[in-house]
């Protein structure tokens, strides 16, 4: 009986070990709870509202691959080794030999691409021994990214609004998209104020912002005006023409410019996963003010 | 490995080496078997999104027949009010506890029957009892279990009923001429285990020894087609086939079978029971040494426990070979998942997992340290043993250095950044690659010290073995810091992927070669100094116990990695998880109830060895006397 109780012991003391480690020393990063799909109001939209839609959707769920980084798949919106950005070269795509799909134009070739993504496969990116026949690349339009129709115009239009050619897509009309019928767990309540959405995503861990005193990413107390500033810079590689649009890139995508004197790499990039669309359009007007 | 030299020396790797042959065939033929009606058609790897769109979306594809299209309903759209509750108990973390329960337990009753086939038949060849005994008293244990096992499944069942009613309608929908396979090869294995048990002794000379052999055999091919059916579900949760992009099943199970991940995921399960399984019968063996008196039984106990944790061994060292396999493949199905596998949402998992598999090498190679004590042998290698223990310590801390840190604003400032400037860059694939495949090699050379430790070679090219030996390891080390530093860190992303194969290539080279070396190096060997079993320290029994442990929790842990992946979906993309417990939960929450599980699966297993006792003596007793 002795060494039963020892043998016990000594194996609770081993799972404790365990236990303790993942629940203490191991940073409790929380997931972000399963999404819930937003509802459209289409018919309120602006074509400059629809091509930021786009923008958030390929930055939200495209960038995973199609990013400079990993060289797991093509790049869309910058220019590179394969060739101008997706806006400009969808057209040259529809006239390459080895296409097969339908499309007779820029905008079918990059809707059926989202649809059937093995019309064309850009060299070097195929599944590995189909010879560049077969694309890595999941439908979007259904399975666990399901975009919408809407959505996918969104997309093209942002496409072609970044390689700087007419954008073909109209805003589609009609009834507002439904919103999914999918129940899901509750997601987390939108932030209702700037305090709120500071306090919900840590920006003040970093930054100077809304009563935070965050000491070590830039001060955006008055990031209305900065922004102008910086957009100016030599050394700007973004796109943006406004405050607005300067804080929009900085959440989504911040390294497109890295404010002197801050090290690279300290914004996560993650966040255009994770803000909802209302509290992204509260905080943006917010800090587009703070002047 | 001397189980291996048995095998080798008494002819047995003849009949040995076909019988393995048919088993594996059998394994990986299914894949490629086609039967009329059971397999309507042939097998094709696309996924079921793309399968969907190419029928649905393009104009010219070939259309499904209309009355297909009417006997299969697409997935269900739940809400969270279509989940049932219940005031007092969790539905999920139900699920959860009782599936992993049953999943342990399982693997635990199938890995036996594999390497007790294995030891009985090398006791036939022999004729040496003490392979015949030993496998009895595994099986022995087994089949206690087995029972355990039968029950945690019921309650698994009756859990999903309950709590997930709509998943568990959906799954039998597609499944249901596997599921009603499965209960009857439950009855198959039940009938082939209580043969193989209750008939040790009647059938324990003569043609009723090869009688009873075959039924070991029978018992095997069973209950790893049982294996294959339950992965075969498990796997379709993750990139179901043979569905519309809605979930509507196409008729054709033999695609939901044979999805994607289906082979990789029978390989890694094959291949991880087996270590897991070794691990329990070391920490039963490990339990006995240390409530024996005896010598007699001490010495026997030892032995039991040394021949576990050498199956335990085995079956590690390759372990790694097949997950890589496995996130290969789910990355090829849906680089969404591979993503959040290794670089999201779970990331901070394979930290804890790092910290596990360090346990189970410094454990195992700790007990085989201790066990140079059992022959005066030794001696000559023991000065190694601490060089061995920095490597592996070193390998460890690489292997679980975390890449992006989660700091403090203080710390992040002083820091620069989230990432630390040189520790920084061991927190990627190629540090972690390198570390893991020489951990291999030095817990290889271990055991190849440990083996020789009461040996002399007697060839006369002893000393050119020795040192074409030595050049092996050598050049495998060196191969893969190169493959990790260069071809990590220097070039691009393609590169880095492909020399992980080069780093898994010198391991495998490692392993096979000096083997095959030693083998033929030791043949005729003479004794350097008697081997005394039973003489180990019992903190080395203790060893034993944290590699049962630790490996229990290692696949508590996968396990939910696995399923997890899934994130909101009960069926990946065509499926969705509505219930309010579709969240993917915090690693702290996740060790919570990983360890509840393990704590329930160490009390179930140690109160078995306790009753295994009460036969064990009178036994025992009536062997010696």
């Amino acid at each position: 009986m002795r060494t039963f109780l020892k043998i016990v012991i000594f194996s609770l003391a081993v799972t404790g070990v365990y236990a303790f480690f993942a629940n203490i020393v191991i940073p409790q990063v929380r997931p972000a709870p399963p999404p819930v799909e937003e509802a459209l109001d289409l018919g309120s939209m602006t074509m400059e509202q629809f091509v930021g839609l786009g923008e958030k959707v390929f930055n939200d769920i495209c960038t995973l691959c199609h990013n400079p980084v990993g060289g797991r798949a093509p790049l869309m919106i910058q220019a590179g080794k394969d060739g101008p950005p997706i806006g400009a070269r969808a057209e040259e795509r529809v006239k390459d030999p080895t296409y097969k799909g339908k499309a007779k134009n820029g905008e079918e070739y990059i809707r059926e691409s989202e649809n059937f993504p093995s019309a064309f496969v850009v060299p070097g990116y195929g599944v590995k021994g189909t010879n560049d026949t077969v694309s890595p690349m999941p439908v979007t339009t259904s399975g666990a990214i399901g975009l919408t129709d809407a959505k996918v115009d969104a997309v093209i239009a942002y496409f072609q609004t970044n390689a700087g050619v007419p954008v073909t897509v109209k805003i589609p009309t009609g009834a507002p998209a439904p919103a999914s019928t999918e129940a899901a767990a509750p997601p987390a309540a939108p932030a209702k104020t700037p305090e709120e959405f500071v306090a919900k995503y840590g920006c003040g861990v970093c930054h100077k912002v809304a009563g935070q005193q965050g000491p070590i990413c830039p001060d955006l107390m008055h990031i209305g005006t900065v922004a102008m500033t910086r957009i100016k810079d030599k050394d700007y590689k973004g796109k943006a023409k406004d405050a607005a649009g300067y804080i929009t890139e900085s959440i989504l995508n911040p390294s497109a410019f890295v404010a002197p004197g801050f090290p690279p790499g300290v914004m996560p990039p993650d966040f255009g996963a994770k803000i909802l669309a209302q509290e992204f359009n509260m905080m943006v007007n917010f800090l587009s003010n703070s002047k | 490995m001397k189980l291996f030299s048995v095998v080798i020396s008494k002819g047995l790797f003849k009949r040995g080496f076909i019988a393995a042959l048919f088993f594996f065939a059998f394994l990986f033929a299914l894949p490629l078997l086609k039967p009329a009606k059971f397999f309507l058609i042939g097998t094709n790897t696309a996924h079921a999104s793309e399968q969907a769109v190419t029928t649905e979306k393009l104009p010219d594809a070939e259309a499904k027949p209309e009355a297909k299209k009417e006997e299969y309903q697409p997935a269900p759209k739940l809400k969270a009010s279509d989940y049932p509750q219940n005031k007092y108990i969790n539905g999920r973390v139900m699920a959860w506890l009782t599936a992993q329960l049953h999943l342990w337990f399982a693997a635990f009753v199938l890995a036996v029957p594999i390497f007790v086939f294995i030891i009985e038949a090398i006791g036939m060849a022999t004729k040496d009892e003490r392979y015949d005994k030993m496998a009895y008293e595994f099986i022995k244990v087994s089949l206690t279990a087995y029972s355990v096992t039968a029950v945690l499944g019921g309650l698994l069942l009756f859990t999903l009923v309950i709590f997930y009613p709509d998943f568990i309608k959906y799954m039998s929908g597609v499944f249901s001429s596997t599921m009603l396979a499965y209960a009857f090869l439950f009855f198959a294995e039940s009938l082939c285990l209580y043969i193989y048990y209750y008939g040790w002794h009647a059938m324990d000379t003569g043609f009723g020894k090869w009688m009873h052999l075959t039924v070991g055999w029978m018992l095997n091919v069973v209950g790893t087609t049982m294996m294959l059916l339950t992965s075969a579900w498990a796997s379709f949760m993750m990139a179901p086939h043979g569905v519309s992009a809605t979930g509507a099943f196409e008729g054709n199970v033999w695609l939901a079978i044979h999805n994607h991940l289906w082979n990789p995921l029978n390989l890694h399960r094959f291949v991880a029971n087996i270590a897991f399984g070794g691990g329990v019968v070391g920490a039963y063996a490990a339990y006995k040494f240390l409530s024996v008196q005896t010598k007699e039984e001490k010495a026997h106990y030892d032995w039991m426990g040394y021949t576990a944790n050498f199956i335990a061994i085995a079956g590690l060292l390759p372990l790694p070979f097949a997950g890589y396999w496995l996130v290969a493949e789910i990355y090829a199905t849906s680089q969404q998942m591979g993503i959040t596998l290794m670089g999201g949402s779970f990331a901070w998992w394979f930290i804890m997992q790092a910290i596990l598999i360090g346990g189970l090498f410094l454990s195992a190679n700790y007990y085989l340290w201790c066990g140079m004590e059992r022959t005066k042998g030794a001696e000559r290698y023991i000065k190694y043993t601490k060089y061995i223990a920095f490597v592996i310590v070193m390998c460890f801390l690489v292997w679980f250095t975390p890449h992006t840190l989660v700091l403090k604003p203080g710390e992040l400032k002083a820091l620069g950044g989230p990432y630390h400037k040189y520790l920084g860059p061991l927190g990627i694939m190629p540090a972690k690659n390198t570390a893991v495949n020489i951990m291999l090699i030095f817990t290889f050379l271990s055991f190849t010290l440990y083996k020789r430790c009461s040996k002399i070679a007697t060839v006369s090219w002893a000393p050119l073995g020795n040192a074409i030996q030595a050049a092996i390891f050598t050049a495998a080390v060196i191969n893969v810091v190169i493959c990790g530093v260069y071809f990590g860190y220097f070039t691009n992303t393609v590169y880095k992927v492909a020399s992980s194969v080069l780093q898994v290539g010198s391991t495998l080279t490692v392993l096979i070669s000096v083997t095959i070396i030693d083998i033929f190096m030791f043949k005729g060997a003479k004794e350097a100094a008697p081997l005394e079993w039973g003489k180990m320290p019992d903190r080395s029994q203790y060893a034993l116990f944290v590699l049962a442990v630790t490996f229990t929790w290692l696949m508590g842990l996968m396990g939910f990695i696995r399923s997890g992946i899934r994130q909101h979906w009960h069926v990946n993309g065509v499926f969705r998880d509505a219930s309010p417990d579709a969240f993917t939960p915090t690693i702290g929450y996740g060790a919570r109830v990983i360890s509840t599980g393990v704590i329930i699966f160490m009390a179930i297993i140690i109160f078995i060895f306790w009753l295994a006792q009460f036969g064990a003596k009178k036994s025992f007793k009536a062997a010696n006397h």
